[in-house]
């Protein structure tokens, strides 16, 4: 049996805070520049050039890409056969955070209670989403998650009977009524089927994804590609000012479901869609 | 959107103020306020028990933003805006009390359009997520009111060419509902 240490995990996440915060992944920032060269409106394009500008500052400098550095969402993938010493897991990726906020000039933007609301100061607790699969692999990945964008996202237990067309017209009235609010050009997590949590939880690890890549299921590819090209019709533009680029991606992951059910969940990620990953 | 490079500096003359329109790329210097939703909250509290305000707003621009601590030798860390929607419960009410000029991201309810256009203030969107460049545009910070409330709390920024968008202009044309015809 493999062994790992909890202060292992602890440095590990500290450094993927301030990674994923500073640092946009590879994918987003080639997305966000070829959308500036099809943009056709010239406030959108200027708006892409200066995002695409501010990731640049940010890489160079390590500072952090937005403001809101998010509450901290983790998915760890562990294998059942790793043994953990020396620690509980769930306090060594709170120290990690509480480190990473610390150490990278993050900003703290948890509250303790949500109807209290005191600062915890150090953004602890994160949320953690584990996997558990066979083997002896550890994985992480955090993506700090900005409120702006959270606060415009929407889950619905639609009926079988509404169908494909229902899930589509959800998406795109989400996606309408967030309009500028999430800092577009937006990707759109989408989870359809499970429970109602399970499709939540798809939702956000559909944000995970590689702009420019597609599900490999052949429906929900067409499906992404219909509903990217809708999306983008609305007209929301970069930063809601107006332009055809209004999302940068549309991904959808699916699960088997009840048969009672259809629940979609839409998770919107900003421009930046911050993600950063490692394996010990 | 204007070809010429409109410059601002505070305070903001009233001239040059009803001249702006929706859609105008400007660049402000000068002195600006941040404050957001808890601020915003205290500073309504005041109001309505008819105490001192902790700051002169009249006039002034509000940022809505909770910048990141600053690294050292740097006046503050990544700022940029934060939805202003939440704060349409507040603004009429300080737009009342000499509030004319805010900084924000996204849509703004009929009322703060409304508060916009009886006093002849204009609403700016900055772009949202753009904040390591926006703190570059930062020459200096100093917490003036509500210390406790960390990133919430009110500063008094000294800003240089901060680029900004007419969002919402004197007379309540509303860019978030031009630009979605064009």
């Amino acid at each position: 049996m493999r062994e790992i240490k909890a202060n292992q995990i602890t440095e590990l996440v500290e450094k993927l805070c301030i990674e994923a915060n500073c640092v946009i992944t590879e994918d987003i920032r080639t997305c966000l520049g070829s959308c500036m060269k099809s943009e056709s409106s010239p406030l959108g394009r200027e708006i892409l050039g200066t995002l695409v500008e501010n990731a640049d500052i940010a890489a160079n400098e390590m500072s952090p890409i937005c403001q809101d550095t998010g509450m901290t969402v983790v998915f760890v993938t562990m294998g059942q056969d790793l043994k953990i010493e020396d620690g509980y897991i769930e306090d060594a990726i709170n120290e990690g955070v509480r480190r990473g906020y610390e150490k990278g000039y993050l900003r703290k933007s948890v509250v303790n209670d949500p109807l209290e609301r005191v600062n915890t100061k150090d953004n602890t607790p994160a949320v953690i989403h584990y996997d558990i699969v066979p083997g002896e692999e550890f994985h992480i990945i955090v993506a700090p998650k900005g409120f702006g964008s959270e606060n415009m996202s929407q889950l619905k237990m639609l009926k079988p009977s509404q169908g494909v067309q229902g899930v589509k017209d959800f998406i795109l009235k989400t996606v309408e009524e967030a309009g500028p609010n999430p800092c577009p050009p937006i990707i759109v997590g989408v989870g359809i089927g499970g429970t109602m949590e399970k499709s939540a939880i798809l939702s956000k690890k559909a944000l995970l994804r590689a702009v420019g890549t597609h599900s490999e299921m052949p429906h929900l590819a067409e499906l992404e590609a219909e509903l990217l090209e809708a999306v983008n019709a609305l007209g929301i533009g970069p930063a809601g000012l107006g332009g055809e680029t209004t999302a940068l991606g549309v991904h959808i992951l699916s699960y088997p479901t009840h048969i009672a059910g259809l629940p979609v969940s839409v998770n919107i990620g900003c421009h930046a869609t911050r993600h950063a990953e490692g394996t010990l | 959107m204007n070809e010429k490079r409109i410059e601002l500096t505070t305070p903001l003359d009233n001239n040059i103020v009803k001249e702006l329109k929706t859609g105008d790329m400007v660049y402000i210097s000068g002195t600006i306020y941040t404050a957001r939703d808890a601020a915003h909250k205290r500073v309504c509290e005041l109001i309505d028990s008819g105490e001192e305000m902790p700051f002169d707003f009249s006039g002034a621009i509000i940022f809505y933003a909770g910048p990141c601590p600053a690294k050292p030798g740097r006046p503050i860390g990544s700022v940029g805006p934060t939805t202003s929607g939440r704060m349409d419960l507040y603004s009429p009410k300080l737009i009342e009390k000499g509030l004319r000029f805010m900084i924000g991201k996204g849509l703004r309810s009929k009322e703060v359009v409304d508060a916009i256009v009886n006093n002849s203030g204009l609403y700016f969107a900055a772009i949202g997520g753009a904040a390591a460049l926006m703190a570059k545009c930062v020459v200096s910070a100093e917490v003036i009111a509500f210390e406790e409330l960390g990133t919430e709390a009110v500063r008094r920024l000294v800003v240089k060419d901060m680029p900004a968008i007419v969002a919402i202009d004197s007379r309540g044309n509303d860019i978030y509902k031009q630009g979605r015809k064009l």
